[in-house]
């Protein structure tokens, strides 16, 4: 009962969604039909347009079989470890957004505890981790690549750090909630027991903390991985993600383009499930409330 | 002062003033106590009185900005580091994530006892509290009352002489408190301690006390301290007896004259 109440809702929008999509397919992609039949002096009716808008090679909006085709084609027909795989791209994205993500989080931590010991961090340090992210990713991304590359970081680090920009914010902004939130008699009654600082933070504000962390964490590595694509963009890197979709976008490949996009999104959806996994097993184990 | 090693808590002359954005607020003016060692004293009075107060100035978690205080024969501050007393909050306070036995641990793991002794202790004051067997349960597991008996057993748990309580069963229903009072004085029986006790009921405060402190607000201090002259044994019908209802109504007349001025 409650799985069909779960999957039914999302398959009738899933549904609609693709039905919305056939028919934007089809009027976007009619127009080059419609020229192509014009150039060759023909005419062309519009039930013969329909069933060409589904499978042109460059289509404006390709239709959902063609996407999930060549995604099947990437995915399963080619040999993981070739450039035509996009295993192979979505592997060199991940790592990227999994090494950015695993600093992004130690730095946001460390900083939030920071900043919550230490008066002189808060004031300083907090309205300079709000202004990092005022900046557009795309217009630092290329600058960071270009610094690095010039004091010889290259490859997977670079993109690592564009994750990291990105997903320190969430992690810090969080944590500093979580560790300032235990109550005010929750500290007394520390205080009350002569507990040292480390003892305070540990047995109290570390686990005070634990259900902020985790919905940080949980957008955090989806943006780690917005982080790793954007990283890809302006270096004209040759394998990830990001670069199918410059790729995609130079040469017109938009089934490409598409399929690297349903791509990152899996991706993400897998990140966030396992982040959202991890959550309810610590919850679990530290007695809350079911 | 010769008085003050006899005497657990001493005070003198105490005063403490907020300075608040509405200027100055007195909280305590001129409080001079003492609390001898295995008494049961009760502190009572409307809110504001500074009941409270005096409690956290006892416990190191306010400071007095006039007269002293000797706590254990030392400043508030050094019998913290001490760890000569436990405190029990208006609300239970535990920890959440840890289950009753782990917070009744939470003093012993940072006060360092091992892990035997740990133990051992854990047993014994879920004992005294009545709660053997629910150790291992999670604090929303429990209800308000037990709740709050298993953050007094966390207070007993380490050697702490003085139990300071702040309205700790003023959450619960009139049913469940009764119950907790018999128990809390059963408690002291065995144990021996001292206890300071806050409170705005006057049965509780009749019922459990040796010595009850009647104060009034603008400004907190002292208007009357009366000795208990009930029995130390006190079964819950004692509340009906003549003698316990003259000592109420001397607390209520001293409540009432210490409100009377500003109506």
């Amino acid at each position: 009962m409650t799985m069909r109440d779960k999957v039914f809702p999302v398959l009738t929008i899933v549904l609609i969604l693709i039905a919305i999509w056939y028919v934007a397919a089809i009027y976007l992609n009619a127009p080059f039909e419609r020229d192509t039949a014009g150039r060759a002096g023909t005419t062309i009716t519009f039930s013969e347009i329909v069933p060409k808008t589904m499978f042109q090679e460059r289509p404006v909006l390709p239709a959902p079989h063609q996407v999930i085709a060549e995604i099947w084609d990437t995915t399963f027909n080619k040999p993981v470890t070739s450039k035509r795989s996009l295993v192979y791209h979505a592997w060199i994205t991940l790592s990227a957004t999994l090494v950015g993500f695993g600093i992004g989080t130690v730095l946001g931590i460390l900083l939030a505890v920071g900043i919550v010991h230490n008066r002189a961090m808060d004031r300083s340090l907090m309205p300079w981790v709000i202004a990092s992210q005022t900046i557009p990713i795309l217009a630092i991304a290329p600058m960071i690549i270009v610094v690095l590359n010039a004091i010889g970081i290259a490859g997977l680090l670079p993109k690592a750090l564009i994750s990291t920009y990105l997903s320190f914010f969430p992690i810090v902004v969080g944590m500093v909630k979580g560790l300032r939130s235990p109550e005010q008699i929750q500290l007394d009654l520390m205080h009350t027991y002569y507990a040292s600082p480390a003892q305070t933070f540990w047995k109290l504000r570390w686990p005070a903390s634990m259900p902020y962390l985790f919905t940080s964490l949980k957008v955090a590595i989806a943006i780690s991985l917005v982080g790793a694509i954007v990283g890809e963009l302006p270096t004209g890197a040759v394998a990830g993600l990001g670069a199918r979709l410059l790729a995609g976008s130079y040469y017109g490949q938009t089934v490409q383009i598409w399929s690297a996009l349903f791509m990152a999104a899996a991706l993400a959806a897998v990140l966030v499930a396992i982040v959202g996994t991890a959550h309810t097993a610590v919850l679990k184990r530290m007695g809350v409330k079911p | 002062m010769t008085s003050n090693l006899a005497s657990v808590v001493s005070a003198r002359d105490l005063g403490l003033t907020f300075q608040t954005s509405d200027g100055p607020v007195t909280a305590l003016t001129g409080v001079n106590l003492d609390v001898k060692k295995g008494d049961f004293v009760s502190f009572i009075g409307p809110s504001g009185c500074g009941k409270t107060t005096f409690l956290r100035v006892i416990a190191d978690l306010e400071k007095p900005t006039s007269g002293s205080i000797t706590v254990n024969g030392t400043t508030p501050e050094d019998a913290r580091k001490n760890r000569s007393y436990g405190y029990v909050f208006q609300a239970a306070a535990l920890y959440p994530w840890r289950t009753i036995e782990k917070n009744i641990a939470l003093p012993l793991e940072i006060m360092g006892y091992s892990k035997a002794e740990q133990e051992q202790r854990i047993a014994r004051t879920l004992e005294l509290v009545n709660l053997a067997g629910f150790g291992k349960k999670f604090p929303w597991q429990l209800s308000g009352g037990m709740q709050q008996r298993a953050s007094i057993a966390r207070a007993l748990a380490f050697d702490a002489d003085l139990l300071l309580m702040d309205e700790p069963f003023g959450a619960l229903d009139e049913i469940v408190r009764d119950h907790l009072n018999e128990q809390l004085l059963e408690l002291w029986d065995r144990t021996n301690k001292t206890i300071c006790f806050v409170t705005h009921s006057i049965p509780e405060a009749v019922y459990l006390s040796t010595k009850i402190v009647v104060m009034s607000p603008r400004p907190g201090r002292v208007t009357d301290v009366i000795e208990s002259t009930l029995p130390r044994e006190r079964p819950l019908d004692i509340r009906e007896s003549p003698e316990f209802l003259e000592i109420a109504s001397r607390v209520r007349d001293g409540l009432r004259a210490g409100h009377s001025y500003d109506e």
